[in-house]
């Protein structure tokens, strides 16, 4: 038995999201917009030993499969999560998050004076480039601390 | 111009902008033979923040090719301060227009503004962002003076926030022409368009003096260096003295060299440089007509 399962106990069916990067479990639910109300059980490990990240978080999602398009905007915080699809406390399915080319809705652009900042009925755009995504009315460029701007 | 917007000069290939540039030079040879090419055809301008030459030149523009334009007036006088948002607002003013010129105090409104409406938007301004309507004229200025490729052209001032600046680099991507960038260490390009330039292949040459570039420049893009960039009043006099241009200081110059601003200057440009035939900024301004003419032309012929 791994270290992060004495700590939080084997689902039955639904998403375990595993190699999380130390400390950004919170980011990873307020991302995929699963804050308890719907009634999902959830269980999270934060900073359990890692061979390969040192500390990892680990977020478990009872009841509910999350799709690739859902959770590829993960790797904006996340690079190294896998996605373990779990049917009957079996992993039947296990894909490593991609980046995706947008990100539609889930960060908020940094730049004060951007129109997506003055109560116009848009969601926010950012296309993924380099090693950071960049505000698609604005052009504002974001590297660092990209969790500092999840707003869902 | 393959687009329906003009909303930033990414957008621009030398393709377009040579389509327009040609279009400005008949239209310039040939005004009559323009007059009435878009009757019936009305242009709105919404400027939600002051503007002269640049609303001018597009009124005059619409007119002289047969158009009549509508005004949103200030924003004092109009919707605006009753809280409507800009999505509205334009969705709006397309009932009333074939095409919509904007400029907005946010980055990125004439971007929103084209996802709301199916008629052509003109970014005519959109706060730091993009002002690509007069990269077009200041591109028409240069290649009338000198050509478009085998330059060395130096942009100096306000880097970070200046719109002209932002857009005319982007653009000059398309030229041969080496790019020399002359601010204070607190006013350099903002890291988006730097990310342009390197994507688009050009070299990136940042200076804070402008004498160790001037003599190899054959063009001089001047901006102004506003006071509320600064915290503080004796900083900004400190630096923008550094970057105030005279008669003087152009005898370093080659003879051939273009001073070129996107007005209006305030002290940047003394009166002394006017005189000098290295001045190009008031055949600069007047370009903006030919050039809008064109640039409309072109978007509303797209449109129809």
């Amino acid at each position: 038995m791994s270290d992060h399962e004495l700590r939080v106990s084997k689902i039955r069916d639904g998403t375990v999201i595993d190699h999380v990067e130390g400390g950004q479990a919170l980011n990873v639910l307020a991302i995929l917009g699963i804050d308890g109300s719907e009634g999902l059980g959830v269980s999270i490990g934060m900073n359990v030993p890692s061979d390969r990240l040192g500390r990892k978080d680990v977020v478990k999602v009872e009841g509910r499969e999350l799709s690739s398009s859902e959770v590829d905007v993960l790797s904006l915080i996340a690079p190294e999560a896998t996605i373990n699809i779990i049917r009957e406390f079996e992993v039947v399915e296990k894909n490593r998050v991609v980046r995706p080319e947008q990100v539609a809705g889930v960060l908020s652009c940094p730049n004060r004076n951007c129109i997506t900042n003055a109560g116009e009925p848009v969601e926010t755009e950012f296309a993924v480039v380099g090693n950071g995504v960049r505000c698609g009315y604005c052009s504002t460029i974001i590297r660092d601390d990209l969790a500092d701007h999840i707003d869902v | 111009m393959r687009q329906d917007h003009l909303i930033t000069a990414t957008q621009l290939s030398r393709d377009d902008i040579e389509a327009v540039l040609d279009r400005a030079r008949e239209i310039a040879a040939d005004p009559a033979a323009f007059t009435d090419r878009h009757a019936d055809t009305v242009l709105a301008l919404c400027f939600f923040e002051p503007s002269t030459r640049t609303k001018m030149s597009f009124d005059t523009a619409a007119k002289r090719l047969g158009a009549n334009t509508i005004d949103m007036g200030t924003v004092e006088s109009s919707s605006v301060t009753k809280g409507e948002s800009l999505a509205d607002t334009v969705r709006v003013i397309e009932g009333y227009a074939d095409a919509i010129v904007l400029r907005h105090p946010s980055e990125g409104a004439a971007t929103l503004a084209a996802e709301f409406v199916d008629v052509p938007v003109i970014n005519a301004g959109d706060g730091a962002g993009q002002h690509p309507s007069q990269t077009l004229l200041d591109l028409y200025t240069v290649r009338e003076n000198h050509g478009l490729d085998g330059l060395t052209v130096g942009i100096m001032g306000d880097l970070k926030y200046g719109r002209t600046v932002h857009s005319l680099a982007a653009a000059l991507t398309n030229f041969e022409v080496n790019q020399h960038f002359i601010s204070p260490e607190s006013l350099k390009l903002p890291r988006s368009v730097r990310f342009d330039l390197h994507e688009a292949g050009a070299q990136l040459r940042e200076h804070t003096d402008l004498e160790d570039v001037l003599p190899e420049l054959d063009v001089l893009y001047v901006t102004r260096i506003q006071k509320e960039r600064f915290p503080d009043e004796n900083e900004y006099h400190r630096v923008a003295g550094q970057y105030r241009i005279d008669a003087e200081t152009l005898a370093a110059a080659r003879e051939e060299l273009t001073v070129m601003h996107p007005l209006p200057r305030v002290d940047e440009i003394a009166a002394d440089v006017d005189a000098s035939g290295h001045a190009r900024y008031f055949e600069q301004a007047h370009n903006g007509v030919p050039v809008r003419m064109a640039l409309l032309d072109t978007l509303l012929q797209g449109a129809q």
